[in-house]
């Protein structure tokens, strides 16, 4: 037992000697802000790098740093340089633990910012409340992140899974009337969300199947959806899995009209993952809320293309990439809006101001009494590989509001492609 | 006392005996850790009280798997028992002690259902019906998704620490609380009788039975106790993390577990310690080499690789594990 505590000793002092020397964190000024100084903001955010949720999203995170750094390029904000730090959780909440905890006490970041998923993100909500710590643009359209009394530092970017399940729902009930409509979800918030909005609009859906993302076989779920003579079916999915779905439906014979959440939707990753299969995926509908990635004519487009050429060493580009830079600009936007005297409170009180346009078909709707993200959708199609959108943007609400169209266009970016202050 | 100290000398007059008090390693230890929270900046000390929750299941383990040659793959599962039981209990009482304990008897209940199974099969038979037990905790929290939430799984409803420390000072005491006891309670436990009887059944279970000693009972007893210690673990986490999810309890950790007190030194409570230490340590070290490398996708495999390569060395190096390390000062015999 001596031995015991000779090694316990020395594992002690040995724990003491990493130790580095604490930080303060607090709200006064940005001259004792956790991570920012003069020169520099150092912000957090874990993805799927790796794992069942990695097709795809594996993009978005340096798509967002890409912007970064073409923003620091170009002098910063207010002087300052945006540092990104990412780290992978896999698309396993237990890491996701791991992770923020290391970005939040140890690289001491000022916000973490587009933390993805929500199985993940949920677990780190109140970790992050307690902390004091901004928790901004959060990717995922769960409604828990619109709770501005219970977690006033969080904010979601996405539009919420119910909006959307009303707008896809919307569709499906003019233009498939009187078919049999089903939906396959992931069994968390995001799944139970999304049904909940179709559901609004739908009634009762004919079937209803869930999957989860460390099992990576739907087919039992396509059997019981072939077997239930469904017409339509609605997916709440991640890309992988909206692919496998797709491709195990067409081995069973079993090809109804497929409807995809936006986040299981991209073109390009599905391909990727179908390979050969991937012609299946013509006529697919979805939905979109920033400029598509074949849509060369568009400026944000080429705005991003520019960048991605130039700081994301010409990466391919699909609407993950989209999604990646339009999170910084807005994150910029926030920033510039917070002004000099960066503080975590003061970053909250301008996302909460709101007003920001940018990318978005729809706008953001940040106030103080809501912290849920994109307002609403457009629908798209695939064809020929491409996805491209129909009619014009819907916006609602998560209640029982009605599905309106939403006329106003789109802003076109600033020359130098930075937000002002 | 005197009388109690003098039959106590008499009957450890073995020389190997020659120990210190478990209670005196309890108070340094208690010490030691009270000394790190208040030194320790918030991460290192959060770190440490995942070593202290981890250092729960390793002496379990090790004991199970050194003392008495029972092979788990299945400490995992346990572990998630005591998680879930914390979390359920927590969400609708919230006593965090009371919860604690529930954990406890909970996982204790189902070690020793296992423990009976257990108890019959040798070998690779023991070891592919715990890898069964580990394989089934994510379909069981899917099929059952209205009590376990499925993957997101369910968050833990605490009480916010005391004004006067931080968090992590809180969950580290927590911890470290629950692995001093842990350690203390097993290190009386095989210093006693029942060590002496979990040793003769691991190295001749004949010779046992003969020497009048209960094989299936002995067997029994020891998974149910590491079971226990499994289950502590367990519950710790799920208040580390203020969430228990299926991901957070992998067929991979039941292998870590293990492998961890390979390395460590089996059978040596001193090895759980290393082992619970490695644990930590480890992918921490994975996650700054792929940072350094530039690529934040390696370090999601870095950990494993890692763990194996520190396998190979220390089994090639020291095949007792890094326990049995010795400054060369004093040469003493085997265990």
């Amino acid at each position: 037992m001596k031995r015991t505590a000779t090694v316990l000793a020395a594992v002690l002092l040995a724990a003491a000697g990493c130790s580095n020397s604490g930080g303060s964190s607090g709200g006064g000024s940005s001259a004792d802000t956790p991570g920012v100084t003069d020169s520099e903001i150092v912000v957090g955010t874990h993805m799927p790098l790796t794992g069942p949720a990695a097709a795809g999203y594996s993009k978005i995170a340096p798509a967002t740093k890409a912007y970064f750094d073409y923003v620091n390029a170009n002098g910063g904000v207010h002087g300052r340089k945006i540092t990104y730090k990412i780290m992978d959780d896999g698309y396993n909440p237990a890491n996701t633990q791991q992770v923020v905890r290391q970005l939040v006490l140890q690289d001491k970041v000022f916000a973490i910012l587009n933390g993805l998923g929500t199985p993940t993100h949920s677990g780190v909500l109140d970790f992050l409340k307690t902390n004091r710590v901004p928790d901004l643009f959060v990717a995922s359209g769960s409604r828990s992140w619109n709770q501005p009394d219970k977690y006033p530092g969080t904010f979601g970017f996405n539009p919420d899974y119910t909006v959307e399940g009303k707008i896809l729902a919307t569709h499906v009930k003019t233009e498939h009337a009187g078919k049999k409509v089903c939906f396959l979800g992931q069994d968390d918030d995001f799944g139970r969300d999304s049904l909940a909005g179709i559901e609004k609009v739908l009634g009762p859906v004919a079937a209803k199947q869930s999957y989860v993302t460390s099992n990576p076989n739907v087919g039992p779920q396509m059997g019981a959806l072939k077997a239930a003579g469904c017409q339509v079916v609605m997916l709440a999915t991640v890309p992988g899995f909206t692919a496998l779905s797709i491709g195990t439906g067409a081995k069973i014979g079993f090809k109804p009209q497929f409807v995809v959440s936006n986040v299981g939707s991209d073109p390009a990753t599905l391909a990727k993952t179908l390979g050969a299969a991937a012609p299946l995926l013509e006529g697919v509908v979805a939905a979109n809320y920033l400029p598509l990635v074949n849509d060369t004519a568009n400026p944000w487009i080429q705005l991003y293309s520019k960048v991605n050429k130039e700081y994301n060493a010409g990466a391919e580009m699909d609407n993950n990439t989209v999604y990646g830079m339009s999170v910084a600009y807005l994150f910029v936007q926030a920033l510039q809006s917070a002004g000099k005297d960066l503080t975590r409170d003061g970053i909250i009180e301008a996302v909460k101001k709101g007003g920001f346009t940018g990318p978005g078909l729809v706008p953001v709707r940040y106030s103080a009494s809501d912290h849920s993200g994109y307002a609403g959708e457009q629908l798209t199609t695939i064809e020929g590989g491409k996805a491209k959108y129909l009619g014009k943007p819907f916006r609602t609400d998560d209640a029982d509001g009605a599905v309106e169209v939403y006329e106003q266009a789109a802003v076109a970016p600033p020359a130098n492609g930075i937000p002002a202050a | 006392m005197t009388v109690v100290r003098d039959r106590v000398t008499t009957r450890l007059a073995v020389p190997t005996m020659r120990k210190q008090s478990p209670l005196i390693i309890l108070v340094l230890g208690a010490i030691a850790v009270v000394a790190l929270t208040y030194t320790l900046p918030p991460f290192r000390t959060y770190q440490l009280a995942t070593v202290g929750a981890y250092l729960c299941v390793t002496a379990g383990l090790t004991v199970l798997t050194g003392l008495n040659g029972q092979l788990s793959l299945g400490h995992g599962a346990l572990m998630a028992t005591g998680a879930y039981t914390l979390a359920l209990w927590q969400n609708k009482f919230n006593l965090l002690v009371v919860g604690i304990i529930v954990a406890i008897l909970v996982t204790t209940a189902v070690g020793a259902v296992i423990g009976l199974a257990a108890a019959r099969l040798r070998g690779p038979y023991l070891a592919g019906l715990t890898l069964a037990v580990a394989v089934v905790v994510p379909s069981i929290t899917s099929t059952f998704d209205g009590t376990f939430n499925s993957d997101q799984g369910l968050s833990v409803v605490l009480n916010p620490p005391p004004e006067s420390m931080t968090v992590e000072q809180w969950q580290a005491w927590v911890c470290w609380g629950g692995a001093l006891l842990t350690v203390f309670t097993l290190a009386l436990l095989t210093r006693g009788r029942f060590g002496r009887d979990m040793r003769a059944v691991r190295d001749d279970e004949t010779a046992a039975r003969l020497a009048g000693i209960s094989v299936a009972r002995t067997q029994v007893t020891a998974f149910v106790v590491s079971a226990a210690c499994a289950g502590l673990a367990g519950a710790l986490f799920a208040v580390i993390a203020q969430s228990v999810s299926p991901g957070a309890f992998p067929l991979t950790l039941s292998l870590f577990l293990l492998m961890a007190i390979v390395i460590g030194g089996l059978g040596r409570l001193t090895g759980a310690l290393i082992g619970a230490l490695l644990l930590v340590a480890l992918p921490a070290v994975a996650h700054e080499i792929g940072e350094a490398a530039g690529s934040q996708r390696l370090e999601g495999n870095l950990a494993l690789t890692f763990f194996g390569v520190v396998l190979v060395v220390v089994m090639l190096a020291a095949p007792g594990g890094l326990a049995s390390l010795r400054i060369p000062l004093k040469k003493k015999g085997q265990r």
